[in-house]
């Protein structure tokens, strides 16, 4: 399992967030720990009640603060505990993928996925998968450039108190 | 112009409405007008200048229309589907506003243009514009020219930038969005964004940066594109008052093909067809989740 080894020395680790449902895949990722399967370590989980509360700007909010991927998981379809939050979800999450293509956003970065509870396997097989893809894509520097360089940005030339009255 | 002159004074006089709210001369071509007296209604005029959509002042947000009470608003079909979403989402109660159509074959790109309405002046969103009158309006009046055939040139850049490797996208509209001076004109103006507060205005968190700089406005316009989502009626207010120039009408309208080649919706002005975010089928598409 290649993705699940460390890079070499100096390599670049990528940094993941996955934003999951509370019902299936954090149990499912919860399941996958239990049964002591091996998988990269490059992922921080954040738990969320449903996927119809993962709103594309966390997304967003990920990548400002430096994630290079992102992963969204929830429950199969049908198996919603709130009935319908995934099939709410699922047309937000089309349209926010297809948006962010437009802007120039490599897809690749985000992964959207279905596992359930007792699909751990699925789970390390997601995580591994997007370690790997996002490895080969690099840092996601283009975002981070994004932020504002305070040395970049010419000092003020009048104070308010030399302003005038 | 005369029949809708005399629609609106008859409305006026007649005590049906308290105000028209329509387009009149301005010193630097058509502007929006409220009439509120029956003999001001000889101010009112349509011609392809009217490009200004009305429908934003029957937003929620604007509560000095309440003080109004029930008025006429003047509506180009684009204009009646914004009218036809407020009412979907509950925003206006249909019966308090009556609706005034205008036969309409396309506007200027620029309300302040001397230039008669031709190929090279119309505005963008027009070309391949199908609707000529709204079907939601009480009242239909004037006449119409035949329209502008699309495709428009928008949809062809949509096109030229879909073709384009993913990160020359990104630097095209790095370009663009850096641009932005976060104004919110494109809020104010649209008449679909009509939170109360909006999100961008929240610090607790603070979701969207809120000073200009390339972070935040990326944050602000994907917000933008997402909350209108299935909602947007492409009257081309946002792209036109941007002071910056920044072509918001490629994002509204990329997303619009994205709806409608999914989920099968384009505005319309019937108010009963549900929104397509906040709607589903169980058999949506899903072939980009694993």
């Amino acid at each position: 399992m290649d993705s699940a080894t460390p890079a070499a020395a100096g390599g670049f680790e990528p940094r993941i967030t996955a934003f999951v449902c509370n019902w299936c895949t954090y149990t499912g990722a919860d399941l996958a720990g239990t049964s002591r399967l091996q998988m990269a370590s490059n992922v921080r989980i954040i738990r969320l009640p449903c996927t119809g509360r993962i709103d594309p700007m966390f997304m967003i909010k990920a990548f400002e603060r430096g994630a290079d991927g992102v992963i969204v998981s929830g429950c199969h379809p049908a198996d919603c505990h709130y009935n319908a939050g995934n099939y709410h979800a699922r047309r937000r999450f089309a349209i926010f993928r297809e948006l962010i293509q437009f802007l120039g956003i490599d897809t690749g970065r985000i992964t959207f996925s279905w596992v359930s509870a007792s699909e751990g396997a699925k789970w390390r097989d997601i995580v591994n998968d997007t370690v790997t893809r996002v490895r080969g894509l690099g840092p996601f520097t283009a975002y981070r450039k994004l932020v504002v360089d305070p040395a970049t940005v010419p000092a003020a030339k009048v104070t308010s108190k030399e302003v005038p009255a | 112009m005369t029949e809708l002159r005399e629609l609106a004074r008859r409305l006026l006089s007649e005590g049906t409405v308290n105000a028209v709210l329509g387009w009149e001369e301005g010193p630097r071509g058509a502007r929006p007008a409220f009439v509120t007296t029956p003999d001001g209604a000889d101010r009112l005029i349509f011609d392809p200048r009217c490009v200004h959509d009305l429908a934003s002042y029957l937003s929620p947000r604007r509560p000095h229309l309440k003080k109004l009470g029930k008025v006429a608003v003047v509506l180009k079909p684009c204009d009646a589907r914004a009218v036809a979403g407020l009412i979907r989402e509950t925003q206006i109660p249909r019966e308090n506003v009556v609706l005034v159509g205008v036969r309409c074959g396309g506007v200027l790109a620029d309300p302040e243009s001397t230039a008669p309405l031709s190929e090279t002046t119309v505005a963008d969103r027009c070309r391949g514009c199908p609707d000529r009158e709204a079907k939601l309006a009480d009242h239909v009046v004037g006449t119409a020219g035949a329209g502008f055939p699309g495709p428009s040139r928008r949809a062809q850049k949509i096109e030229e930038l879909a073709a384009m490797p993913v990160d020359r996208r990104w630097d095209f509209w790095q370009a663009e969005l850096s641009k932005c001076v976060r104004c919110h004109a494109c809020r104010q103006v649209c008449p679909l964004c009509f939170c109360e507060r909006c999100m961008a205005d929240k610090s607790l968190p603070r979701w969207i940066e809120s000073s200009p700089h390339a972070r935040g406005n990326i944050a602000w316009h994907i917000t933008r594109a997402m909350h209108l989502a299935g909602r947007c009626v492409d009257c081309g207010e946002c792209e036109r008052v941007c002071p910056e120039g920044i072509p918001l009408g490629l994002i509204t309208r990329k997303i619009a093909q994205v709806v409608s080649d999914r989920y099968d919706f384009r505005p319309s002005d019937d108010p009963a067809v549900p929104a397509p975010v906040g709607t589903y089928r169980m058999d949506d598409p899903q072939e980009f989740i694993l």
